[in-house]
């Protein structure tokens, strides 16, 4: 009754799917696109940002920022999050489970973390002569400052070792628990502070008026960032593919040896 | 799935009725946090009434670390989490009785730590209703979420470490709802939008209710 | 197969069955098939894979890949119920330390959803008595939990028996109550793997060997049907 036949082998579920020649070759075509429209649309931007536009009346150079904050901002807090929170959600639905969405989603929350970082210094960088403080406690500044302990959160839990699957698994929750909590720390936040007291940070005179150029800059700006977000995405995805890829080769080198310890092949 | 978290949050009660950890150890560390904010504001009664409110749920938020730590301690002595699968038990069950458990624990928490605020800072209650369901629907919430980063952190290496770098960003909406409600139940506060802040609170507790009996088989199975 | 009965499903199926721990493969592709009340022993080295063959087909540990059917369920998935007809006796004993002997079994008991009222008896049977069921567990010594975590087995009345190298930690005695409950729980119609060290303790009862080598088997033999258990109707093995 009992067969002693040779195993079928043991290929793990979901070692093959992206791993094939072809969608490496994808990878990189896709990464010198993305890499060629990032320097370009940078480029662009910084040229237009600092000798085309004119300085603001009120704000003077310092309106220059404007250029470069809302988009890292937009690609921190939505674009990188949302992604993340996709992936995840795609990793844990059984039919769509694939270590493809968490590399994406570990790929996005790294990147992300730049982002958001680069959001809390540029936002500082310009508070500081505007508002006269590096640091306010305003709802949007607070938030995404949760934003970014949340984002560390998950990596710090991504660094503990494990199995691919035992952590792709945990890392999804992780990020799960952490999304459906975002709009309700933002609203929280959000009341904290307007109850608080009146905004007094976000001082209608200090808004710098946009028209023609600036438009236009800030703009490609968004486009720009948007750009070099998805290129450091691909970049860390590829890492991450290759790290789990030969991973994979020392997980059947183990296997062959597991079976040499028994004698019989 | 009420059978199996009955007899989990039962057995995790009788746990702490028999070690008193909760009592003995983790209520002292609230009251200890308490008196340290008293040593850090100065000796004035009145920033400590104003600020007790605050002082009160980060001591709370402090303590829900060190309950949650407990109560995924007792089912890592003797691989006993093993034992709770092995038994085929409902995972949506254990749940809700780990985390009615804590919940409970967190209740007498509260009350020894509000006993303190009063006495210590001297502050006044005005609404004790509102205080009340404050407590009530905060103990939910981070038992709830308290629980699920619990289970998630369970099987991970540096969890003592890892869980509170999770759990208390989370968390923060209810040290703000529950902030504000007290300040608007406690002599000298506004009492304003008190609604919406209890709102936020019910729709947090909620949230990571329905999130763990719907995820915590998925979580806990095959780690 | 057995002749008289149309073929029975058997109690454990696997195949090609591959367990991770990290890139540790714990099992190498196993293959195996045990009848309703078949004792079957478990050998091989340390490290061979017997643990982790047991703790797999508990549902304890997912597969990697393979297939796993124990008694007509995937063990893995809590919701189809096989766990509760499954009894592990592991290096662990699974006690909260706080809670008394009494209060330990009670709770593993109802956990499995299995009646109370066979707590006494199984108590008796392992020499459980008196003082002993208030102690609080933390209080015991290793084979005093050991035989705790034994009660509450032979309480739950499993159909499948998984005994990781169950003597170790017992007294001679209680070696010879592990025996006879072995008996007993094949004589009463259910399927007993038991993992082991000490085949001559085990060999009186098995009705086949397999031995477990590098994560695979790698020797499967009948060995001569002990006279305790000839009559039940046990599936022969080719």
């Amino acid at each position: 009754m009992t067969t002693i036949a040779p195993p079928a082998d043991p290929r793990l579920a979901e070692g093959a799917p992206a791993t094939g020649p072809d969608g490496s070759a994808r990878l990189r075509a896709t990464l010198w696109t993305l890499g060629v429209l990032g320097a370009v649309s940078t480029g662009a931007t910084v040229w237009l940002g600092i000798w085309v536009t004119p300085p603001d009346k009120v704000q003077g150079n310092l309106v220059r920022l404007v250029y470069l904050h809302p988009g890292v901002a937009w690609v921190a807090l939505y674009l990188a999050f949302g992604l993340a929170a996709l992936a995840s959600l795609l990793y844990l639905w059984p039919r769509t489970r694939s270590l493809v969405w968490d590399r994406l989603a570990a790929a996005a929350v790294e990147v992300g973390v730049v982002f958001t970082a680069c959001t809390l210094i540029s936002g500082s960088i310009w508070g500081r002569p505007t508002w006269g403080v590096w640091w306010a406690w305003d709802a949007r500044l607070t938030s995404t400052a949760v934003l970014l302990v949340l984002f560390l959160g998950y990596l710090a839990l991504r660094r503990v070792p494990a199995e691919p699957h035992v952590r792709a698994r945990r890392s999804a929750f992780a990020a799960l628990f952490a999304a459906v909590d975002v709009p309700i720390v933002h609203f929280s936040v959000l009341w904290w502070r307007t109850l608080h007291q009146g905004a007094t940070v976000l001082n209608p005179t200090l808004s710098p008026e946009i028209h023609g150029s600036m438009a236009w800059t800030l703009l490609l700006g968004i486009v720009a960032l948007t750009v070099d977000f998805a290129w450091m995405l691909v970049v860390r995805y590829r890492i991450g593919l290759l790290e789990d890829r030969l991973g994979a080769e020392e997980l059947d080198r183990a296997i062959d040896a597991r079976r040499a310890e028994g004698g019989a092949a | 799935m009420w059978r199996d978290a009955l007899l989990v949050g039962g057995k995790d009660l009788r746990i702490e009725a028999r070690s008193r950890v909760a009592l003995a150890q983790i209520a002292p560390f609230g009251m200890i946090v308490l008196v340290l904010f008293a040593f850090a504001l100065g000796p004035d009664q009145s920033p400590l009434v104003h600020a007790a409110p605050g002082l009160f749920w980060v001591a709370v938020l402090f303590s829900t670390v060190l309950a949650v730590q407990r109560s995924v301690a007792v089912e890592a002595g003797d691989a006993t989490r093993d034992g709770l699968r092995l038994a085929g038990l409902d995972p949506a069950g254990i749940f809700l009785g780990k985390a009615a458990a804590v919940g409970a624990q967190l209740l007498v928490l509260q009350a020894v730590l509000a006993a303190g605020v009063l006495l210590l800072f001297g502050a006044r209650v005005v609404h004790p209703w509102l205080l009340l369901g404050t407590c009530l629907a905060g103990a939910v919430g981070l038992a709830a979420s308290g629980t699920l980063y619990g289970a998630l952190s369970a099987g991970v290496r540096l969890r003592e470490t890892l869980l509170p770098f999770l759990l208390l960003p989370v968390v923060a909406p209810v040290l703000l709802a529950g902030t504000r409600l007290w300040q608007s139940s406690l002599a000298g506060g506004a009492p304003d939008a008190g609604a919406s802040w209890m709102r936020l609170l019910l729709v947090f507790d909620a949230v990571y209710v329905a999130l763990g009996v719907v995820v915590f088989g998925p979580l806990t199975e095959a780690a | 197969m057995a002749p008289a009965a149309p073929v029975p499903a058997p109690a454990l199926f696997l195949r090609g069955a591959v367990a991770l721990s990290g890139r540790f493969p714990l099992l190498a592709g196993v293959d195996l098939e045990v009848a309703p009340g078949e004792v079957v022993l478990v050998e091989g080295p340390n490290g061979a894979g017997k643990t982790s063959l047991l703790r797999v087909c508990a549902g304890l540990v997912p597969l990697a890949s393979g297939t796993v059917r124990v008694l007509g369920g995937d063990p893995a998935d809590v919701r189809t119920g096989v766990r509760r007809r499954i009894g592990l006796l592991g290096h662990a004993s699974h006690l909260y330390d706080d809670l008394t002997v009494a209060e330990n079994l009670r709770f593993a008991v109802r956990a499995a959803g299995a009646p109370v009222d066979g707590i006494g008896p199984a108590c008796e049977r392992v020499g459980l008595v008196g003082r002993l069921l208030r102690t609080p567990a933390g209080k015991l010594s290793a084979g005093q939990r050991r035989r705790v975590a034994l009660a509450a087995l032979v309480a739950r009345r499993p159909e499948l028996w998984l005994l990781d190298e169950p003597h170790a930690g017992l007294d001679a005695s209680a070696r010879g109550v592990l025996g006879v409950l072995v008996a007993e729980a094949a004589a009463a119609g259910s399927t007993v793997v038991v993992a082991s060290h000490e085949p001559e303790l085990v060999a009186p009862l098995a009705t086949r060997a397999v031995t477990v080598a590098g994560g695979r088997v790698v020797a499967d033999r009948a060995t001569p049907r002990p006279v305790s258990t000839a009559g039940t109707g046990v599936a022969d093995v080719a």
